[in-house]
């Protein structure tokens, strides 16, 4: 029999939503919103901290949430994909990237938009180099990019006039 | 993929972590900021049976400058000191912290912990030895200060005690003409560097007074160049010193063959990248503003 692992219990807050939840210590932040919270926006796709679909907000900055535990998200606010469209209004960065074409088979874009979601909210205008630098950690297998990097010029753009 | 099964600890202050690492024994491990361990655990290369958590440490990340020192925390993210004003004083720290990994690796690796796994490829022990770094631990017998250059014992392996840990790395401030810069050879963003070289110099007028040359990704430890710093050290920072410390580079070093890159092709790397790192040090050691960046393949 193997010795009983103990709970633990944690509160997170995502996309506005107060949720509680008791995890097994070694469920992983991106486990406890897929499985747990039914939030299937957020994809995984390396596993490994690669590749960045699994990319989600907390407390503001991107992180890997399959390179976290959940109850490292205790007490924390996460904002997922299913968190950027408002009223069914989609988001400027959503739009951008459907106006763009930044998108094909779709799998690496929410991890993407929520990369770009850090970088519009603390620059405003950001230079070229400074949204390949934002994205250096999502990898897209479709686009080769450019429409990416596009979609997040032209959100950055809408965000500031909006 | 799931981590084997283990208990969880979340500890309020350091110094209950150092207890609880003492009282757990040999199969406990500390989580900081977990861009490594986590990975590991996933694929069960560790399998620790018991996890101490550091992030609800509070006043454990910060940077300060206080009497020719710059200190910082050891849980503060790689993000904070990429962002942090008083930590670019020194560029070469701007220079490491913005460029490890990606965005996200960068909000939550810790300095701290990049330090005490002492990876091989890790890039801050590889920047900090060109400094005078000390390294301020704490376990039950109390705090020590151990300089970084006797705190990396070898690859994954520190002086650290069992149940000892990181509270701070403390940075003596680089002295008027000085200049550094750190630069690495990268195959993509989120990997660690195929090689990287850091440089410190200090001039006078156009005579180096100081030079420090520490290369990365290249041996089990950091590899410092010292036939290169002292082809630096006493002349003019020019074509034929800087070949000299590139030459320096390229026999001090005794890399593997591995899916990065040839050994041969390693050294000719560092060799190049002792030249650039050079040649910005110097130009910052003047008092110019370079901007930095890796190199990607």
């Amino acid at each position: 029999m193997p010795e009983a692992i103990e709970k633990v219990p944690i509160r997170v807050t995502v996309n506005g939503k107060a949720y509680s939840a008791s995890v097994e210590p070694r469920m992983l932040l991106v486990e406890l919103l897929r499985e747990e919270f039914d939030l299937t926006g957020t994809h995984v796709g390396c596993d490994t901290s690669y590749c960045g679909a699994c990319t989600v907000l907390m407390n503001g900055a991107a992180v890997k949430s399959c390179t976290m535990l959940a109850a490292q998200a205790d007490g924390a606010e996460i904002l997922t994909v299913e968190g950027l469209e408002k009223n069914g209004t989609l988001h400027p960065i959503q739009k951008a990237f459907g106006d763009s074409y930044g998108l094909q088979c779709g799998y690496c874009t929410p991890g993407l938009m929520l990369a770009a979601f850090q970088l519009v909210s603390r620059n405003q205008e950001p230079s070229e180099t400074e949204i390949r630098k934002a994205i250096a950690g999502n990898t897209c297998r479709c686009t080769g990019y450019q429409n990416v990097f596009k979609a997040i010029q032209l959100a950055a753009h809408n965000l500031k006039g909006a | 993929m799931y981590p084997r099964s283990f208990h969880y600890h979340r500890a309020k202050s350091l110094k209950e972590a150092a207890t609880m690492l003492s009282q757990l024994g040999e199969e406990a491990k500390l989580l900081a900021g977990g861009q490594s361990l986590i990975p590991l655990m996933k694929l069960r290369f560790a399998n620790p049976a018991h996890l101490v958590d550091l992030n609800f440490v509070p006043d454990a990340a910060y940077v300060k400058d206080e009497a020719g020192k710059l200190r910082l925390g050891a849980l503060t993210r790689h993000a904070e000191i990429e962002h942090s004003t008083i930590a670019s004083q020194a560029s070469i720290l701007h220079d490491c912290a913005a460029g490890i990994a990606d965005v996200q690796i960068r909000n939550r690796g810790t300095i701290g912990g990049s330090l005490a796994e002492a990876d091989p490829s890790g890039d801050w022990a590889t920047v900090l030895l060109t400094q005078d770094t000390e390294i301020q631990c704490l376990g039950p017998a109390g705090e020590r200060k151990i300089p970084l250059s006797e705190f990396i014992r070898d690859a994954y392996t520190t002086a650290l005690e069992h149940d000892e840990l990181i509270t701070e790395v403390v940075i003596q401030k680089p002295g008027t003409g000085s200049g550094g810069a750190y630069v690495a050879f990268k195959r993509s963003a989120p990997v660690y560097p195929t090689a990287s070289a850091a440089v410190q110099l200090q001039v006078d007028g156009d005579i180096c007074r100081q030079a420090a040359i520490v290369l990365g990704c290249v041996g089990l430890t950091p590899v410092r160049v010292t036939e290169g710093e002292a082809a630096l050290r006493g002349h003019k920072v020019d074509g034929k010193s800087i070949t000299a410390a590139m030459e320096a580079a390229h026999a001090a070093v005794d890399p593997q063959t591995d899916m990065r890159g040839s050994a041969e092709y390693k050294r000719a790397l560092v060799s190049a990248l002792v030249k650039r790192a050079t040649e910005i040090a110097l130009r910052r050691a003047k008092g110019e503003r370079v901007e930095v960046s890796h190199i990607y393949a």
